[in-house]
């Protein structure tokens, strides 16, 4: 099953409640998937420096990875923990080395995510507790992406939790199932393109980062995917600016959108997106399916 | 009217309490408050009520429906008036994927658009459509008719068995043994009577029709690999 939400803000009055606002569309959608549950943020970057998000099992592990991070890359670092996750800020040409760094600093430490604004927060358990954790509803930002998982194609774990991010800034969620991930994946890596897990999301996540490093913008590489990706899907992205929706042709997995002058709301079913400013007057609708669906800053 | 807030006093009580209604109950007016999405609103119902729901609704609203007439306010989630019996259902926006899939009968009028699947399997069921249906829309239907008044999207009527298409608009394109049929006058009536029913103001000599060409119905050894 699984659930997705995502909210592109357009009124710079929201952005502080961001984190509120999808905390409440993504426990709404708890019963679509009580396995685990992530959020994809992008509060506003810092010119000049990245984020590292990482996550270890034991967040003991994070002491003192701020003065070694520091240390190894001869630079000033700043280490934020939260609960299992911890945000790192660097200077941004520094994000290769710091991943090189983090290998040795802090072998248990997984990267969620990189980039000049994306954080990703993403656990095993309720939504509701992964919220609590993580403190997600004192979240700000510009826009934002949820899910909620019931695992179908890999196991139970914050790995295999939702959202995925395999390029700067990037990150997909997905409701459905791939039957070809397998041997995409094994042409992704004769394009040196690795992934990760054995999730089928991850994949997903992996292809459009591969095509969009071939020189094709989002829109164009989910054009792509359309040919390219087998099976169910409905896909929600992020990427630093912007916010894109896509269905496989079949369009079994659901989906709802609204969209008022504030913001673009994506929920799988309508109740995610009910509490949300000014829905009432709303444009309501159904992404066509095969139609790619795109917002920009 | 009886007024029920579904948020203040839960789903189940909102159907124990409209399934608990008689056919000779005086309390036939009724009035569903702050609905905010939530599935199997009104379902089973079996007594000729007049249930009005004020916004939009998850999946299943309306469901198994015999006798009753259940009015959205609002948007219906996926598969309204699933598996109708009879009465009616009325939806004033949008209807989400399979919209009165496998109805046996009654009415189920949406005044916006339905997306795919809509009236899947449907086995007697009538379904009058303002706007477009999307793909693969009346797939296996068997009885019934299904009226659009917009376009219908991809592969519509694949596999289907005796139910009647009425689209006045484009079709995208006809499924696996769907074809255009010739509009008789008697088609020409259900159609006039289906658009009254449903108070929609169109013309039944602007709609085409569609039905099976009864190619699948037999084994065909020229089919078999």
């Amino acid at each position: 099953m699984c659930g997705i939400v995502g909210l592109f803000l357009k009124d710079k009055a929201l952005e502080p409640r961001l984190g509120e606002l999808l905390t409440d569309m993504l426990i709404t959608m708890s019963d679509r998937g009580p396995d685990s549950a992530g959020i994809a943020v992008y509060p506003g970057a810092h010119p000049g420096f990245a984020k590292l998000t990482v996550q270890a099992d034991d967040p003991a592990r994070f002491e003192g990875l701020e003065a070694s991070m520091s240390d190894a890359l001869g630079a000033d670092v700043t280490l934020r923990v939260k609960d299992t996750h911890a945000v790192i800020e660097l200077p941004a040409d520094k994000v290769a080395e710091a991943r090189d760094a983090l290998k040795t600093l802090c072998p248990e430490a997984r990267v969620m995510s990189a980039g000049e604004a994306i954080e990703i927060y993403k656990e095993v358990g309720l939504p509701g507790d992964v919220a609590r954790r993580f403190d997600i509803p004192h979240l700000t930002g510009s826009h934002g992406i949820g899910h909620t998982r019931m695992a179908t194609e890999s196991a139970v774990t914050t790995l295999g939790a939702h959202p995925f991010s395999t390029g700067m800034d990037q990150c997909l969620v997905h409701n459905g199932s791939l039957s070809n991930h397998n041997s995409l994946r094994r042409k992704l890596a004769r394009e040196g393109v690795t992934v990760e897990t054995e999730n089928d999301t991850e994949v997903a996540a992996a292809y459009l980062t591969w095509k969009m490093q071939e020189g094709h913008s989002l829109g164009e590489a989910l054009e792509s995917g359309l040919e390219d990706l087998d099976g169910f899907y409905t896909f929600v992205v992020g990427t630093k600016d912007g916010f894109g929706v896509v269905r496989d042709p079949i369009a079994c997995k659901p989906a709802v959108m609204a969209e008022t002058d504030q913001y673009v709301a994506f929920g799988s079913e309508y109740r995610a997106l009910v509490n949300l400013p000014g829905i009432e007057d709303a444009r309501v609708w159904e992404p066509e399916p095969a139609t790619v669906y795109f917002w920009k800053h | 009217m009886q007024t029920f807030d579904l948020e203040a006093n839960g789903l189940r009580a909102l159907n124990e309490t409209l399934q608990a209604q008689t056919p000779q109950t005086n309390e036939t007016a009724w009035e569903v408050v702050n609905p905010r999405g939530s599935h199997a609103i009104a379902v089973g119902l079996d007594a000729p009520l007049d249930v009005t729901v004020r916004g939009s609704t998850g999946y299943y609203c309306a469901g198994m429906n015999q006798q009753a007439t259940v009015r959205i306010k609002g948007s219906a989630g996926p598969g309204v008036a699933e598996n109708m019996m009879s009465g009616t259902v009325v939806v004033d926006g949008d209807a989400s994927q399979y919209a009165g899939a496998t109805g046996h009968g009654g009415l189920l009028v949406i005044k916006g658009n339905a997306s795919s699947r809509c009236g899947i399997s449907m086995k007697g069921i009538d379904i009058v459509v303002a706007g477009n249906v999307g793909h693969m829309s009346a797939f296996m239907a068997q009885k019934g008719n299904l009226v659009v008044c917009g376009d219908a999207g991809d592969a519509l009527g694949d596999s289907i068995y005796e139910a009647r298409l009425f689209v006045r608009g484009e079709v995208k394109s006809l499924g696996a043994d769907c074809e255009e049929k010739e509009m008789r006058p008697e088609h020409l009536e259900t159609l006039r009577d289906l658009l009254e029913r449903a108070e929609i103001d169109a013309r039944p000599e602007e709609f085409r029709r569609y039905g099976s060409a009864r190619k699948l119905y037999n084994f065909d050894i020229d089919n078999a690999y």
